[in-house]
């Protein structure tokens, strides 16, 4: 379909539906090759319970009849999507309650942690940049690239230890475990955009550094950025891992890493499928605001 | 080549040959216990002091160096050897090999790193043998660590297809695995290189957190993972600071991995 020739609107709803087709194929072989994944795993079968003395022969027949329904992981797939669109997304193994009730206890914990420690990265690492920019000191730009040089060689886990020890906020960790990333990123880009010679011109014209930053610099780097502040999301949700496991947090990232060590299958399809939705709506987000903001011709 | 980098080569090498001298060193070795002595602070017989259980730490660090130094770089070597494969071949091929392995490459991208390595490392079996537990470890991160490097390597390799020689390369006969490996990998070479030494740093972290969650190499083997994990009993800094050291020496073998990395590696 040649979009050149389409209204904006029209397009971009259909960007957005293309968008849509793309998470949803995404979304779904996501969950299947998780599903896959933990079905062929070594001792998928194993089950602790059937270990305790007490269980009579009847009772341990039953805990392995109660997981028959996922040795065909077709069936068991087919089966998980029927009761995901009537609203059941099954039930944890480990934690025997509903997967439902699991994600909507646990999901505002990881909105709070990963959604302030995201904003608090994005505030400090654009506050440096934006300052290393203007104004141009050789000892400032030292001073930003061996903060964020340093951070970026700490794992995320060990800075979520730190911050157990110093008793810190979890969202603290998460700031200082995005921060880097975005800080490099967002420091190239605004240097490029300030390195351009129509930059030169304006400030040779006596532009004021703000106006040169609203009306020259952002709209060269800003669509770049917009496609970073996506990217980040997904860094974020990946540093709540460890941020929630050690620091104590319930939320999404703690979760994952219990259904991952008892290989809980209901669980770990459903976080698959919830964190590949996230990641892909935040990067389809972005790219559908960047085409709204790029100029037109008239 | 700078000062910077200049130092970087000789911190890195440094450390390369420490951890390869690890025998000398540390004759002792990282698992036998000095049941004398568990949790001794610094002193002439152990340098950085033992650990809970008694073992040396100066020795678990130079044998954790050099499991890490060493299994990072072939596991980057496993990764971009994929990549190539994947990402060059489909790049090369175009059209539909393009779109599928570029939708491939999009789903194992859609995962956060992290949530992808421990999903996986946990469904291998967690109770087997230390140098099994290091294998595993290592190669999870070659085998799910290609995809970054092969979005990067499509690109290349497409924009190759298109180019003069190739077209002439076509049109005298050459047929397209000769193609490929004769003409076009060589080509990708400095992308190729750029992605290894990228790769490196980003798999020694990947390590480090897989070992502190408690999904790395086992016991007794060390790596700067499982050392990064005694930092979970550590109540403050200035009670024991020697249990930092593990952690600073990551630190600053990263950072010297960053400084050889030019910039333009890093954009490639």
């Amino acid at each position: 379909m040649c979009l050149r020739k389409m209204p904006l609107w029209k397009t971009l709803l259909w960007k957005i539906a293309r968008h849509l087709g793309a998470i949803a194929a995404l979304v779904l072989l996501g969950g299947l090759i998780s599903a896959t994944l933990v079905r062929m795993a070594p001792g998928f079968d194993a089950d602790e319970r059937e270990l305790d003395p007490s269980l009579s022969a009847e009772s341990v027949r039953a805990l392995h009849q109660s997981r028959a329904g996922e040795h065909n992981i077709l069936s068991f797939y087919a089966a998980y999507l029927r009761g995901v669109i009537h609203g059941d997304l099954g039930t944890s193994h480990a934690l025997g309650q509903p997967v439902r009730t699991l994600l909507r206890e646990r999901w505002p914990v990881t909105v709070r942690v990963a959604g302030v420690g995201l904003l608090l990265a994005w505030l400090l690492a654009s506050t440096l940049a934006f300052t290393a920019c203007l104004w141009r000191r050789p000892a400032y730009e030292i001073l930003g690239i061996t903060v964020s040089g340093a951070f970026l060689c700490i794992p995320a886990a060990v800075l979520a230890l730190l911050s157990v020890i110093l008793n810190a906020p979890g969202y603290l960790a998460i700031a200082l475990i995005v921060f880097p990333k975005i800080y490099r990123y967002s420091r190239n880009l605004l240097a490029k955009a300030y390195s351009l010679p129509h930059i030169t011109a304006a400030r040779a014209r006596g532009l004021g550094e703000v106006r040169i930053l609203a009306w020259h610099v952002l709209p060269v780097a800003g669509p770049q950025m917009i496609a970073l502040a996506g990217i980040t999301v997904s860094i974020a949700l990946g540093a709540s891992i460890p941020v929630e496991a050690l620091c104590g947090l319930p939320g999404i990232g703690q979760l994952a890493w219990q259904a991952a060590l008892s290989r809980d299958l209901p669980l770990l399809v459903n976080l698959t499928v919830l964190v590949t939705l996230v990641t892909l709506l935040a990067n389809s987000g972005a790219d559908v605001m960047n085409y709204m903001l790029r100029p037109r011709e008239a | 080549m700078s000062s910077a980098r200049t130092l970087a080569c000789v911190v890195v090498l440094a450390v390369c040959a420490m951890s390869l001298g690890a025998n000398w060193l540390a004759p002792a070795g990282y698992a036998q216990q000095f049941r004398e002595a568990p949790s001794a602070p610094p002193s002439h017989k152990h340098l950085l002091g033992t650990d809970e259980i008694g073992r040396d730490r100066f020795a678990r660090i130079l044998y954790g160096t050099r499991i890490s130094l060493l299994l990072a770089p072939a596991a980057a070597l496993v990764s971009t050897v994929l990549a190539a494969l994947v990402g060059g071949l489909a790049g090369y091929l175009g059209g539909i090999w393009l779109r599928l392995a570029r939708a491939f490459t999009d789903l194992f991208l859609s995962l956060p790193w992290l949530f992808l390595l421990i999903t996986v490392r946990a469904l291998l079996p967690l109770n087997v043998s230390p140098l099994t537990s290091v294998l595993i470890t290592f190669l999870i991160l070659g085998l799910l660590g290609w995809a970054a490097s092969a979005r990067v390597l499509s690109t290349s390799a497409e924009a190759l297809r298109n180019s003069d020689f190739i077209l002439q390369a076509r049109a005298s006969g050459l047929r397209d695995p000769r193609l490929f490996f004769v003409h076009v990998l060589p080509n990708l070479k400095p992308v190729l290189y750029a992605q290894f030494w990228i790769s490196i740093p980003v798999f020694i972290l990947s390590e480090a957190n897989l070992g502190i969650l408690g999904l790395g190499v086992a016991e007794p083997l060390p790596s700067w993972g499982s050392l990064l994990r005694e930092l979970e009993g550590l109540i403050s800094f200035r009670e024991e600071p020697w249990r930092l050291v593990p952690l600073l020496l990551l630190i600053v073998v990263l950072t010297s991995f960053q400084l050889l990395l030019s910039n333009e590696e890093v954009t490639a």
